[in-house]
């Protein structure tokens, strides 16, 4: 029973930890357990205020939990679980939102936002560099003078003096 | 008697507040000193205003005032002290007072320590500080009134959550809000700007310290509140990717994209509309995290109030700030000058990179956490989006920028030597795949974590080489090395901590995340389990009389190749006023790993369900991120942020001392 | 020292400076209808309406008279109404009499589901207000209910003459959904 125990313990390598899990729930199996735990962090539990089941004390997130287990052991596949819960409950059980039409812009948003920022950027500054009368009027002879003897003052912080632009 | 005082204290703050938000600013157009003038003894009794204010219902909270019905709803005679005072903004209500409290704090801190600005823009900045005091003085007046009384009062109260009642709550909220307030002083030093319609590196500069505070309160409050949910059992952990968490982390992100372009506009004159614009934006995250966990919008382990006739309230409010802000800036912001242009490969250009992914990313985080109520919106069908959208979503956004910040400090103004760079960079290189070798021999595996750990050795002995390149480490006498660390500027210093502080946290988010290991039995007293290393035994359990709950405490005792390394006592507690039963897990640190157990309910047979938890590394998440603090402090106390700027930061609010860095 | 900007530049540039406030008022919008009253946030509207009845046999509650409930039931030409209940649930408590009336009506066939629930407790919870319910199955494990997408008590469904799933309630009913709700929707679907 204790190496039992143990092999089990040192099997689970799991990714978030499982706070409702009770030891009458685990699967004899190792992988199918690590399997189960795996999706039940996907799962939502519905009664609860943005948990999933394998976080959860609900006796609905425990139900679910079972159920899991039983598809699971039934041969089921990892999908086909999904499938099943999706079918009674909607896409809303899974944290994984499912690539559909109305989620497009859900999944390729952020490299939307980057593509769209970047090209933004590089067409800003290429326009720029095409206009070079858009950067600040070089320095005459007067201004030069009084920047070459703000320069000897470097490295002391005594004195700001910021140039006045807009 | 008291309350009422604190009531009209508040009402005459508003007064004070609608003052301080007309005559400075009519004077500031008008060039009148001596309206411009009315802002500093106008922000200073608008503080000593809501001082009173928030004393008073601290001291209901204290003698348990029960007419008083914030009181009832969220304390009782026999919570501890500290969390009578706690509660005070443990809920919506006296969280608002704390609210306007900090943003005062601020104002007056610009009033008292801000003599070096020009006069015109210190009566704008203060006006508009005002302006938003209003907003939520009203709101808390009108809608939330905290003062409210009840009679008859009752003989006790309904007492606090028991899952707050907890000494990370005690800090958690006032960093928070410190940090959403703090970046109100961006906002207004934006709107002023805009106003007087000039930005230059001079103004960049007063904003620096500013921002620079609130970015580290801000930093402090998540790392408080994700410390908390995760040694609290029942918020998933210490990150879950929550509505109310992704509130508080997306101005974070903006406000840290903000912090690296008010440097592009203080050293080169550049990129001012946008670091304007970004200063609008953050505080605008500000307010909608505001209005998402107040408003009832989404759900959510932590929402506070849902109520929607207050969230039509604050929804007005950032119609009118976030709207009015951005109508300004569509419509000065084209006059603010282009600034100086840089070859791509540059330290501007960097930082118009960094700039870049920190504002994708946080627009990811926006998308995933508002897409449902979009979706909701467009078609009726309910969503969810969890961690998995964000792991394949924000991650390979961070992952380019991760990469780029060790080189980052490197490259020079206006063009810089990649090659050159990437030369010094040889070392950074060597560790990173050091860590990757020795995460593959420790661990094996998954991909995504090997080459994470190599990416954060990379930032890390690339942020160290960057410093000790500076200081002409090795290559310079000691003594020279050493002088140079003292005449060092210490903005140069914090950068390194703070970079140095996110390689260690990133370190530790991946192992934490990624190789985890638990077991859960049944146990009974005198049984031990092994789990990686470590032999658990239970020892006992007994049941134990709180001063508001009761609880079955266990003992366990944790060793280790039969040595003895500690001694935990899990609990499972019952708040008998609630009804609500809590688990206080017991924790050991190595160092290298939290050893982190948990004791469930009993079964019939003597035995009890314990989870035991192996977190690796889960240690170094918190010292990278104490790290990048003290990094910000250490910035903050940098001379040249001095001239124009205070040398002290704002009044701490009460229990945040304790958290100073 | 001014730029030599087309008046097309000078137009784009204005639209990319007006963007962010477009882009807040669009999101404004989205806010505004988030904050609707009568919006639930936490409802999750059913997957299975238009869908057919899910196949099922319940036993009757331990130690009460009847049949039983299954899908066979719910496909006999008749509009049926399924009230998925149980002792520990408060709302139920409350919704009782609205099915007590309810049943009064001959043509209505109401049908209960006692969803987890100690068949002592139920059996005394309803010798104590009442059993409005034409036939109960007993869902000891809850599986039926999952199969029904049930998360909450109380449920109610109505299912038409073909056996399908029409209308989902989550929450007690009152008289408010009753008029407004059920009873509309029960005469249409008779017709």
């Amino acid at each position: 029973m204790r190496t039992w125990l143990l092999a089990l313990a040192l099997s689970l390598a799991i990714t978030a930890p499982g706070w409702a899990v009770l030891p009458d729930e685990i699967l004899d199996d190792p992988v199918l357990e690590a399997r189960a735990r795996a999706l039940s962090q996907d799962i939502r539990c519905l009664v609860c205020q943005n948990e999933n089941i394998d976080s959860s004390n609900a006796d609905l997130a425990r139900d679910l939990r079972i159920l899991v287990r039983e598809r699971l052991v039934a041969g089921d596949s990892d999908a086909d679980v999904k499938a099943f819960l999706v079918v009674r409950y909607g896409d809303f059980v899974l944290f994984n939102p499912p690539m559909k039409l109305e989620t497009l812009v859900l999944w390729f948003g952020p490299a939307l936002i980057v593509l769209l920022g970047g090209g933004g950027v590089i067409a800003y500054y290429a326009r720029r560099r095409r206009n070079p009368a858009a950067g600040p009027a070089p320095l005459n002879a007067d201004e030069r003078q009084r920047l070459e003897r703000l320069l000897a003052d470097t490295d002391t912080d005594a004195k700001v003096a910021e140039p006045r632009s807009r | 008697m008291i309350p009422e005082i604190g009531h009209f204290a508040l009402i005459l703050a508003l007064v004070v507040a609608l003052v301080q938000g007309s005559v400075p600013i009519i004077g500031a157009a008008r060039g009148n000193a001596q309206w411009m003038a009315v802002a500093r003894p106008a922000a200073l009794l608008q503080l000593a205003l809501i001082a009173i204010a928030f004393l008073a219902l601290m001291w209901a909270y204290v003698v348990s005032d029960f007419t008083v019905l914030n009181v009832v709803q969220n304390s009782h005679t026999d919570k501890p002290l500290l969390y009578k005072i706690s509660g005070v903004w443990g809920n919506h209500e006296g969280s608002m007072v704390l609210w306007v409290l900090i943003l005062a704090a601020f104002g007056a801190a610009v009033a008292v320590f801000g003599g070096n600005l020009p006069p015109s823009l210190r009566a704008r900045v203060l006006s508009v500080q005002a302006w938003i005091a209003i907003g939520f003085l009203a709101f808390s007046l009108l809608t939330s009134n905290p003062f409210a009384r009840v009679f008859p009062a009752p003989p006790n109260g309904n007492d606090l959550n028991p899952l707050l009642q907890d000494p990370g709550l005690a800090f958690h909220p006032p960093m928070l809000y410190a940090g959403y307030v703090g970046f109100s002083m961006a906002f207004s030093f934006a709107i002023a700007a805009l106003i007087e319609g000039r930005v230059d590196p001079a103004w960049a500069r007063w904003v620096r310290p500013w921002t620079l505070a609130a970015w580290c309160f801000l930093t402090a409050g998540i790392a408080l509140g994700s410390w908390w949910a995760y040694y609290e059992l029942g918020w998933g952990g210490w990150w879950f990717w929550d509505p109310v968490e992704n509130a508080s982390f997306m101005p974070w992100l903006m406000g840290t994209a903000l912090l690296h372009s008010a440097i592009v506009v203080e050293k080169r004159d550049a990129l001012k509309a946008w670091t304007v614009l970004l200063a609008i934006l953050t505080f605008s995250l500000s307010l909608i995290g505001t209005f998402i966990v107040r408003s009832g919008l989404l759900t959510s382990v932590h929402a506070f109030a849902t109520d929607p006739e207050r969230g039509l309230f604050i929804l007005l409010l950032l119609c009118v700030a976030i709207g009015g802000s951005l109508i300004l800036f569509a419509l000065r912001g084209p006059a603010l000058q282009a600034g100086g242009l840089f070859a791509p490969v540059s330290r501007e250009g960097a930082l118009v990179l960094n700039n870049l992914l920190l504002v994708a990313a946080c627009g990811t985080v926006f998308l995933g956490t508002l897409y449902p109520l979009f979706l909701e919106a467009a078609t009726g069908d309910k969503i969810s989006v969890g961690p998995p959208f964000y792991n394949k979503t924000f991650v390979p956004i961070m992952v380019p920028l991760i990469a780029a910040m060790a080189a980052g400090p490197f490259l020079a103004w206006k063009r810089a030597d990649l090659a050159g760079v990437l030369g010094r960079l040889k070392l950074a290189f060597a560790a990173a795949a050091a860590a990757a070798l020795g995460a593959v021999a420790l661990e094996g595996g998954p991909v995504l974590a090997v080459l994470a750990m190599g990416l954060a050795a990379w930032l890390l002995v690339g942020t160290l080489a960057e410093w000790a390149d500076r200081i002409k480490l090795f290559r310079a006498p000691p003594g020279e090395s050493l002088r140079r660390i003292r005449t060092l500027p210490h903005s140069a210093h914090g950068m390194t901590l703070a970079h140095a502080g996110l390689a260690i946290a990133m370190a530790g988010m991946t192992a934490a995340a990624s190789w985890k290991a638990e077991s859960v039995q049944t146990m009974r007293p005198g049984e031990s389990v092994d789990l990686a290393g470590y032999t658990y035994r239970l020892d006992r359990v007994d049941a134990v009389q709180g001063p508001n709950y009761t609880s079955d405490m266990a003992l366990v005792t944790i060793s280790r190749g039969g040595r003895q390394v500690a001694q935990v006592t899990p609990e499972k507690r019952l708040y008998p006023v609630q009804q609500m039963p809590t688990t206080e897990a017991g924790i050991h640190t190595t160092g290298m790993a939290d050893l982190y157990v948990v004791i469930g309910d009993p079964d019939d047979a003597g035995g009890w369900t314990v989870r035991l938890f192996h977190e690796p590394m889960v240690p170094w998440i918190w010292a990278g991120v104490v790290l990048m603090v003290i990094g910000g402090g250490v910035s903050l106390s940098d001379r040249r942020l001095r001239i124009g700027a205070p040398s002290r930061r704002a009044k701490a609010p009460a229990g945040a001392a304790a958290a100073r860095a | 020292m001014a730029e030599t900007m087309t008046s097309g530049m000078i137009l784009r540039r204005r639209l990319v400076f007006l963007a962010p406030v477009a882009l807040f008022g669009v999101l404004a919008g989205y806010f505004v209808w988030g904050l609707n009253p009568d919006r639930n946030p936490r409802d999750l509207p059913s997957v299975m309406i238009d869908q057919p009845v899910p196949e099922f046999a319940l036993p009757p509650i331990e130690g009460m008279e009847g049949p039983g409930l299954s899908d066979a039931d719910l496909r006999t030409g008749e509009v049926t109404l399924v009230n998925f209940f149980a002792s520990w649930c408060v709302p139920c408590r409350l919704e009782h009499r609205y099915l007590l009336e309810l049943a009064k009506d001959d043509k209505v066939h109401l049908y209960g589901v006692n969803y987890k629930n100690e068949p002592a407790e139920a059996r005394a919870w309803l010798a104590e207000l009442g059993n409005p319910y034409g036939r109960i199955g007993a869902d000891a494990t809850g599986r039926v209910g999952i199969d029904w997408g049930v998360y909450g008590l109380p449920e109610t469904f109505i299912i038409d003459r073909t056996g399908r799933i029409r209308y989902r309630r989550v929450g007690q009913i009152d008289q408010v959904t009753l008029d407004r709700e059920i009873l509309p929707l029960l005469r249409e679907l008779s017709k």
